[in-house]
């Protein structure tokens, strides 16, 4: 019997094991909106297509799925950009579904024609055009396969109206077979071996930890690896969680806002073992001044992320699990004392840590540190978290301890405001019994503040924490430090109030404006099942702390 | 290992899928990652699915490397290859439209027979030359004609095979 392409596109999503999609309709894409109301798919409708790829990243992120969207052609597809680039730059697996016009249509500047396959060329692992009805299902197939495996990532199909309402047999591929896609997985024995020896011989080794831990599932290998050998652990902004943050080998994160310790360890380490992280310019500084001691050991999938910006000595390419898992078994014949091995090496750190701790004071106006570390202590750590840009995702990176996997949602690489609360809209679409926060700037929250009416459609209780600082804060702090405190444009002069504007759209708003409020406002609005707004009113003018200058290298870091 | 830090030109060789896209996805990588295209040739091969590419770029030794890894990145590239340092066989073709006046013609001809062309189109004032060749002969046969009055010019770029009996 044969089906039509909407009915095959709906279909093979639920043989992918699709339950969830987000989106917004529009006259390409009306006879899949049709079709969906004969599915068994759940589709949630927001309120911007932005909104649609950031929820189908935190879904991805927080549930290790690949996330679903669905958009319109013309402007529809166009919104989905920022979207689309946040989850390239952090390598969340995503498939995002444009219309498109009919294929005859297509080059003539047809009513609501946009090339988006050109416009996300940079920004998608791959693309298709789907041409013919009959291509559509392995088109499917080899999206999810190319979004999930390798190094994960957005891939766009585009699907042309006319294709949608064509009809063919329909056939899901069982596997899928490309001669020119292949990651490799499996690290290569040899460079094991010898990666393996140096770790042996290390006197300060150290593991630099990214997001590739969390998107190949790898931390429990990751921290056993570290725990038996005594090896202390750093993480990237993305690899916050894969190692318990509150492990005595835990560093916190390296870098620009990087902890003290961290930054002084990598700085001295004579072995820096980077798995799954690849050397970002706000990880690393200055180069030259990054690591300038060390032996580097690199495990990625990518071999494009080893030795692009800074050469490494042995590059060992594979699946990060894989390869952690195979060091471990050569670790296990290795009975030595490791924790005094490591006495001196620890000590020092712990040091460097008592020297220079993260540290802030709490005095009559609320402090945005505090807010964040008493979110910490009373969802105990057993949160998903997400985080808008700017000071915000610092404090959060700093002061919440991510202790598993897949619980920080934030957008690393791109850095996109607005990004926060669609996420958190996705991880409780993903984990409907959890505690979701965003938690959020001012400037960030209003970037994508419409997705209000999305939670109150759905019930969703998520949670917005505002640290309200009436600034665009990071901006500021950079015009503060370096630009002679010519606060160009930064001082949010006009907001909404956002108690008001909560109950405007059916949730919860709730404000702190004194230290004392902080707690009570937090457990009041996790007991609230609704989405709720707490807008904490905090020191406009606090800055973050530690900060390495764009340029200067890692030691070099300015302490409060 | 020594690395190379002068940036020397390579010849780089690539399979693709034959598919529509494929050279924006090798151009827009190109540019968008800043790296530098001397020459591009694409073709299908025998098999009519997929095309080969020759592309000569130029670059230190990280930079190649960048080059050759992203170009394996693309979800449509099957091979790749980088002839640096290996034995190839690499050739141009240049179609060359020069000014013939009766003085010249003899000459031209004598040229043109010399670099092994061939004359593809003549008119009363000009000749058309076709030659092929390496990067050497292509040169000096556009140098020699110069003084006569090039009035156009069309080159290939680079294709590019390795020798010996084995395909990439
Ligand atoms: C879409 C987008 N536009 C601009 C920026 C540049 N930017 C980085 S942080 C920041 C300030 C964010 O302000 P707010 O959300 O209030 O957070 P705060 O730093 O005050 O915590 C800006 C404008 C960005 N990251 N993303
Ligand atoms: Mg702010």
């Amino acid at each position: 019997m044969k089906k039509t392409g909407a009915q095959i596109l709906l279909e093979s999503l639920q043989l992918e094991g699709v339950d969830t999609i987000f989106g917004f309709p529009g006259g390409a894409v009306i006879g899949i909106y049709d079709a969906l109301l004969n599915s068994p798919i759940r589709h949630i409708l927001v309120r911007h297509e932005q909104a649609a790829v950031h929820a189908a990243d935190g879904y991805a992120r927080s549930s290790g799925k690949v996330g679903v969207c669905l958009v319109t052609s013309g402007p529809g597809a166009t919104n989905t950009v920022t979207g689309i680039a946040t989850a390239y730059m952090d390598s969340i697996p995503v498939v995002v579904l444009t219309g498109q016009v009919s294929t005859g249509l297509i080059g003539n500047d047809a009513f609501q024609e946009a090339d988006i396959m050109g416009i996300t060329r940079p920004c998608t692992k791959h693309s298709y055009l789907v041409k013919d009805v009959k291509e559509l299902a392995r088109t499917i197939k080899e999206a999810f396969y190319i979004a999930g495996t390798g190094r994960p990532g957005p891939v766009l199909v585009d699907l042309p109206k006319d294709v949608i309402a064509d009809s063919a047999e329909f056939n899901y591929p069982e596997s899928v077979n490309m001669q020119s896609y292949n990651p490799t997985y499996r690290g290569h024995r040899g460079q094991i071996q010898k990666a393996f020896k140096l770790i042996l011989k290390a006197n300060r080794p150290l593991i630099y930890a990214g997001g590739g831990v969390i998107s190949s599932d790898a931390s429990e290998e990751l921290t056993a690896f570290a725990r038996t050998l005594s090896i202390p652990v750093t993480a990237t902004l993305m690899g916050l969680g894969c190692f318990p943050g509150v492990d005595d080998l835990s560093l916190g994160m390296l870098g620009m806002h990087g902890t003290y310790r961290a930054n002084m360890a990598v700085t001295n380490c004579d072995l820096l073992i980077a798995v799954g992280a690849r050397f970002d310019d706000r990880v690393t500084g200055k180069i030259d001044g990054f690591a300038p001691n060390a032996k580097i050991i690199h495990i990625d999938i990518d071999p494009t992320s080893i030795s692009k910006n800074i050469r490494v000595h042995i590059p060992i390419v594979g699946d990060a699990k894989d390869v952690l898992k195979k060091i471990n078994k050569l670790i296990q014949e290795e009975k030595e004392d490791w924790t005094s091995i490591r006495r001196e090496w620890l000590d020092q750190i712990l040091k460097w840590k008592n020297t220079y701790p993260l540290a802030y004071e709490q005095k009559d106006v609320i402090k945005p540190q505090y807010v964040v570390e008493k979110i910490y202590e009373i969802t105990k750590g057993d949160a998903i978290i997400s985080t808008e840009v700017g000071q915000n995702q610092m404090w959060t990176a700093q002061y919440y301890h991510f202790t598993k996997p897949r619980t920080l949602l934030t957008s690393g690489g791109l850095g996109t405001m607005g990004y926060g609360f669609p996420a958190a809209i996705g991880a409780q679409i993903a984990f409907p019994e959890k505690t979701v926060i965003d938690i959020a700037g001012d400037g960030s929250i209003q970037m994508n503040i419409q997705e209000l009416a999305t939670v109150a459609q759905y019930n969703l209780p998520v949670k917005i924490a505002i640290l309200n600082n009436r600034y665009l804060g990071m901006v500021r702090q950079w015009q503060g430090l370096f630009h002679n405190k010519r606060y160009s444009q930064t001082p949010l002069e006009v907001s909404p109030d956002f108690i008001k504007l909560a109950e405007a759209y059916g949730a919860v708003g709730l404000r702190a404006t004194k230290p004392e409020e902080v707690v009570p406002t937090i457990e009041k609005a996790l007991s609230i099942s609704k989405a709720v707004i707490m807008d904490f009113v905090v020191e406009r003018e606090e800055d973050v702390y530690p900060m390495v200058p764009v340029g200067a290298p890692l030691k070099e870091m300015l302490l409060v | 290992m020594e690395r190379e830090i002068l940036d020397m030109r390579h010849t780089i060789s690539a399979l693709v899928l034959n598919q529509p896209g494929v050279l924006a996805r090798v151009a827009g990588l190109f540019s968008g990652r800043g790296f530098n295209i001397e020459s591009l040739c694409v073709a299908e091969t025998l098999d009519p699915s997929v095309s080969r590419m020759t592309i000569v770029t130029r670059g230190n030794d990280q930079v190649i490397e960048q080059i050759t890894k992203q170009l394996n990145k693309l979800v449509d590239i099957i091979k790749v290859v980088d002839f640096f340092g290996s034995e190839y066989v690499d050739r141009e073709m240049i179609l060359i439209k020069v000014t013939a006046e009766s003085s010249s013609r003899a000459e031209i001809l004598r040229i043109t027979d010399i670099f092994r062309g061939k004359i593809v189109d003549v008119t009363p004032k000009s000749y058309t030359i076709e030659v092929s060749g390496d990067e050497n002969k292509i040169r000096a046969i556009i140098d020699l004609l110069k003084p006569m009055g090039i009035k156009e010019v069309v080159r290939t770029g680079r294709v590019a095979i390795s020798r010996g009996s084995k395909g990439i």
